[in-house]
């Protein structure tokens, strides 16, 4: 690292966009929060007027496609474009090459985030051997291995065999990790290319139906119940998936869940020039799912934010519709997507923003060191934000490796200055320090 | 207009000419020189990634008739099958000249995705299940040849709309001219939001067919049975496959069209499809000069 | 909420919807009307501003009884004789001829239209146009004397490409050429055989031929250039029609 550890004095910030105030980072923690306070020596200072300070935000679901997949992302890149984000702490998911289902995999992939040092990687664990949905991976060698995996997932496939999924779902409790489900079930779904509905119809794409999803939480959420599990829904993308973890949540199965970014704002209309960069799995929905997702999210039935970045090469995407992989970047525009849909509306405070991307990813993961707000001691995770900011999307111009974004060409509210990981910057003037 | 990509993006007006264009160039068959030199020095491409031979002669005919250059690329034993993608065969196709390539793809799209990266016009010849503008073309040509109008015409389209591009553009074609268009299926051949389709549906074929001018039967593959979308070819063609019997109940007339290739035995008995009343060799020769039409409109101007 | 799904469609959605769309803004065919190529709106403007008739009804209907005479004399009778108007106004100068053609000899002359769209040598310089009717009376054109019709001829483009079509057609014994108006300015070495009135011309002004067929009114007409630039439809009609 560069000789940029601090202190810094972040001068003016509003905490949760609460009143300006200063915030003194020293050492890795939040040494002293007040009023104009005095300028220590050695001290940088950093004028963040009129900015947002928010905890350093965490990713439940990141695919940084190292091991493998390199021509996409490393993590590396990742780990940069996870910082330009506001992130310091993001899951990589297992579905890498090899698959993140041994010891050695996680850790090797664990041990090159904390070389690279920008963010906080920590792996997910496949739940079955090469995501093959047949025998369990060896968990409890993931959970005590230097990586301490907490979250496992066969993300991109569905723990779709019941007792295998009750298995898991058992079985992780002995680790407290969480089994996070893809949920879609495969045979609804074979060949399916976007939402079931009157897009799909008309553009003569095969559908993927809400009902795919929703039979699959509701099978889950009772599962979990019945053997008293933590059971995490990846990326809701419907209305109907929303109901029924609420309905799940009232009845008290420990059930969380989360959505993405492109899920609080896109719709299946954008399908219609068959331009692949809107191909993701889960697909796009209507404006009724979009509503419901955002409703989903302010009310806590949905706990988290997670961008399901998932970053795909150039000539993945400039392909027909149905050979192009499903997949959007969404790292760098998740706060300000959050910002534009959730907080502009009314329908977040800066403080459930917070908590929705921060505080609750954290502690689903179980992953100290985060999440811990802003307070006197806590960790120097910080991210200031400023939403006001207009910015125009533009793929080729973000850190990731990958362009695939799907608000290419679009403006967005507001936009990162500053993140500190531990106290030491690793975006600074909206640039990776 | 520069491409044809859907039947939707036409207007009344726009399809009407496209049907004039075609009815004043069928009369190119009938003479001792079966060729016109409009399209002289222009270049256009039969890009197949399917198989179809009728779809593709036709529109080959159509081109040389109006004396263009034709270059049939066919994804087999060419760099594609070598996996090149789409979007570089369509920049090989743009380096070389051509003025209008012709696809048919598997890939519903296709013919957008083509549109994007050429300079010349886009004819979508089918793209997946999406659509097929040109065959609904000349389906709507061929019922204004036999029947006067279109304004009014009760057809039905009988079959696995599901799957089939020849429906949708059949049915935003001739929504657009005004005829009345009924879907018949069992509901497993029937996309789930076809309630917000500008046409009826019926699972009744017995009750549509003496209410219609029009029956388009569309094929339906055997190996739909194995997915379960009918129980047995058998029970199928008992409750849609159109035989003489169904023939004597439709008005006297009705006719009767097939996009082809017919799968006799199943959606149509060989009685009906050697019947007088069947178009579907006149469907055939009304493609050329339909296609003709669209390759004069598309390529024949500024 | 639901404006930013509205927003989210109109930044992107309506961006590719143009673009789909945008292949099909032209493809209405640029057939020159009565409004556009006249300027006439309506019966009571017999001369629009800024022109004048050269031939009024009368006028016309004596030019074509000359023509039709001579077409007789020419032809020894006009036993052979086939009529082939070229579209638009082409076609009801050529009826008009069979009519007197028919009352003074008695005589019911194979009258038909010959549409030269698809021959013209201008086609890259517009729009696809919309077709004309091509009508070859029973009886075909092997043999005949085919005398075209056509109401200006001006560059002689039309009639190479009528030539052209012709001789996909059949092979005519003969081929003559009849004009209600011929304005000079010739860029092809070809004439007419019957003439209803030479009119000298400067290559700035316009003609319009107005019959009640096609336009309620039977004038023609001399007017001053249009300077619609680009509308290349209209300036069809005077250049060679």
């Amino acid at each position: 690292m560069p000789d940029n550890h601090g202190p810094y004095l972040i001068r003016g910030a509003r905490p949760l966009g609460g009143d300006p105030v200063d915030l003194l980072l020293r050492d890795g923690t939040v040494a002293q929060i007040g009023n104009d306070l005095e300028v220590p020596e050695g001290v940088q200072v950093v004028d963040a007027e009129g900015l947002i300070a928010l905890p350093g935000l965490v990713d439940l679901h990141t695919h940084l496609r190292e091991p493998g997949r390199e021509d996409a992302e490393t993590v590396e890149t990742g780990s940069r474009s996870a910082a330009m984000g506001g992130f310091t702490a993001v899951h990589a998911m297992a579905n890498t090459h090899p698959v993140a289902d041994t010891a050695g995999v996680v850790e090797q992939v664990w041990h090159l985030g904390r070389e690279i040092g920008l963010c906080d990687v920590r792996p997910v664990g496949a739940v079955t051997v090469g995501l093959a949905g047949a025998q369990l991976s060896e968990i409890g060698a993931m959970a005590d291995s230097a990586a301490q995996v907490r979250v496992f997932s066969d993300d991109g496939k569905c723990v779709s065999d019941a007792l295998l999924m009750r298995r898991a779902l058992e079985y992780a409790k002995a680790f407290d990790g969480v089994v996070a489900q893809h949920a879609q079930e495969p045979r609804l779904t074979e060949g399916a290319q976007m939402n079931e509905g009157c897009v799909s119809d008309r553009l003569g794409l095969p559908g993927w139906p809400a009902v795919a999803e929703e039979a699959i939480i509701a099978r889950d959420c009772l599962l979990a119940q019945h053997v008293g599990s933590r059971l995490h829904v990846c990326h809701v993308s419907t209305k109907g998936s929303v109901d029924i973890i609420r309905w799940a949540k009232e009845r008290g199965c420990d059930v969380t869940a989360e959505v993405t970014p492109h899920h609080l704002l896109l719709t299946d209309e954008l399908v219609e020039g068959y331009d692949p960069i809107y191909k993701v799995n889960p697909p796009l929905r209507t404006e009724e799912d979009v509503l419901a997702l955002r409703e989903g999210l302010a009310d806590g039935t949905i706990d988290v934010v997670a961008t399901d970045h998932a970053p795909h090469p150039v000539e993945a995407k400039e392909t027909e519709w149905s050979n192009a992989a499903m997949g959007m970047v969404g790292l760098e525009t998740a706060l300000a997507v959050v910002q534009r849909t959730m907080v502009d509306t009314g329908l977040l405070t800066w403080e459930q923003v917070a908590d929705r991307m921060s505080a609750a990813p954290a502690r689903i993961g179980r992953l100290d060191g985060h999440g811990r707000g802003l307070s006197e001691s806590g960790p120097a995770n910080v991210v200031l934000y400023d939403p006001a900011a207009p910015v125009d999307v533009d793929g080729t111009a973000m850190v990731t490796k990958s362009s695939n974004t799907p608000f290419r060409g679009m403006t967005l509210p507001g936009q990162v200055r500053a993140t500190f990981l531990r106290g030491v910057p690793t975006v600074l003037e909206g640039k990776n320090a | 207009m520069r491409h044809l990509l859907s039947t939707g993006d036409l207007d009344r007006d726009q399809a009407t000419l496209i049907l004039d264009t075609a009815t004043e160039l069928a009369q190119v068959g009938d003479r001792s020189v079966k060729k016109l030199p409009t399209l002289r020095g222009r270049t256009v491409v039969n890009l197949f990634y399917e198989d179809s031979t009728r779809t593709r002669t036709s529109f080959e005919l159509a081109a040389k008739r109006l004396s263009a250059d034709v270059i049939n690329f066919s994804a087999k034993g060419s760099s594609v099958s070598k996996g090149e993608s789409l979007k570089d065969t369509a920049l090989t196709l743009q380096a070389m000249g051509a003025d209008g390539v012709v696809i048919r793809h598997s890939a519903s799209g296709a013919a957008h995705r083509l549109s994007h990266w050429v300079d010349g016009s886009v004819l979508n010849a089918g793209d997946g299940t999406h659509e097929h503008p040109t065959q609904a073309l000349l389906d709507a040509f061929t019922m204004r040849n036999r029947l006067g109008t279109l304004a009014g015409l009760r057809v039905a389209v009988v079959g696995d709309v599901l799957h089939s591009r020849v429906a949708r553009s059949n049915v935003l074609l001739l929504t657009t001219l005004g005829a009345e268009v009924t879907l018949v299926a069992p509901p497993t051949l029937l996309p789930v939001s076809v309630g917000t389709w500008p046409c009826e549906v019926s699972y009744d074929l017995d009750a549509v067919l003496p209410k219609s001018d029009v029956v388009m039967m569309l094929r339906v593959q055997g190996e739909r049975m194995n997915e379960s979308f009918f129980p047995s070819v058998r029970e199928y063609s008992r409750h849609y496959g159109l035989d003489g019997e169904r023939l004597g109940r439709m008005p006297e007339h009705a006719i009767v069209m097939h996009p082809g290739p017919m799968v006799r035995g199943v959606e149509i008995s060989a009685e009906v499809a050697d019947s007088p009343r069947c178009t579907v060799t006149e469907q055939v020769a009304n493609g050329v000069s339909l296609r003709m039409a669209v390759l004069y409109l598309l390529l024949g101007g500024s | 909420m639901g404006p930013l799904v509205a927003w989210a469609r109109s930044t992107s959605f309506n961006v590719l919807f143009s673009e789909a769309g945008k292949g099909v803004i032209t493809l209405r065919a640029q057939k020159p009307t009565a409004s556009e190529s006249g300027g006439t709106s309506g019966a009571q403007a017999k001369v629009p501003e800024g022109t004048r008739a050269v031939l009024d009804g009368p006028e016309i209907n004596r030019a074509l009884t000359r023509v039709a005479h001579e077409v007789l004399e020419r032809t020894k009778g006009g036993h052979e004789v086939t009529l082939l108007g070229i579209p638009s106004r082409g076609v009801p100068l050529a009826q008009r001829l069979a009519r007197r053609i028919e009352r003074v000899e008695d005589l019911s002359v194979p009258t038909g239209s010959l549409d030269i769209t698809m021959y013209r040598d201008d086609l890259r310089l517009a729009p696809a146009r919309a077709l004309g009717r091509t009508e070859i009376p029973d009886g075909g054109l092997d043999d005949r004397v085919v005398v075209l019709v056509d109401d200006v001829l001006f560059s002689g483009r039309t009639v190479r490409a009528a030539l052209d079509a012709l001789g996909d057609l059949g092979r005519p014994r003969a081929v003559q050429l009849a004009v209600l108006v011929d304005r000079g300015h010739r860029e092809l070495p070809i004439r007419a055989d019957y003439v209803g009135k030479n009119l000298p011309t400067s290559l700035r002004e316009t003609v319009d031929v107005r019959l009640s067929e096609t336009d309620d009114q039977d004038a023609v007409l001399l007017g001053p250039s249009r300077s619609r630039a680009g509308s290349a439809g209209s300036a069809d009609q005077e250049v060679d029609s």
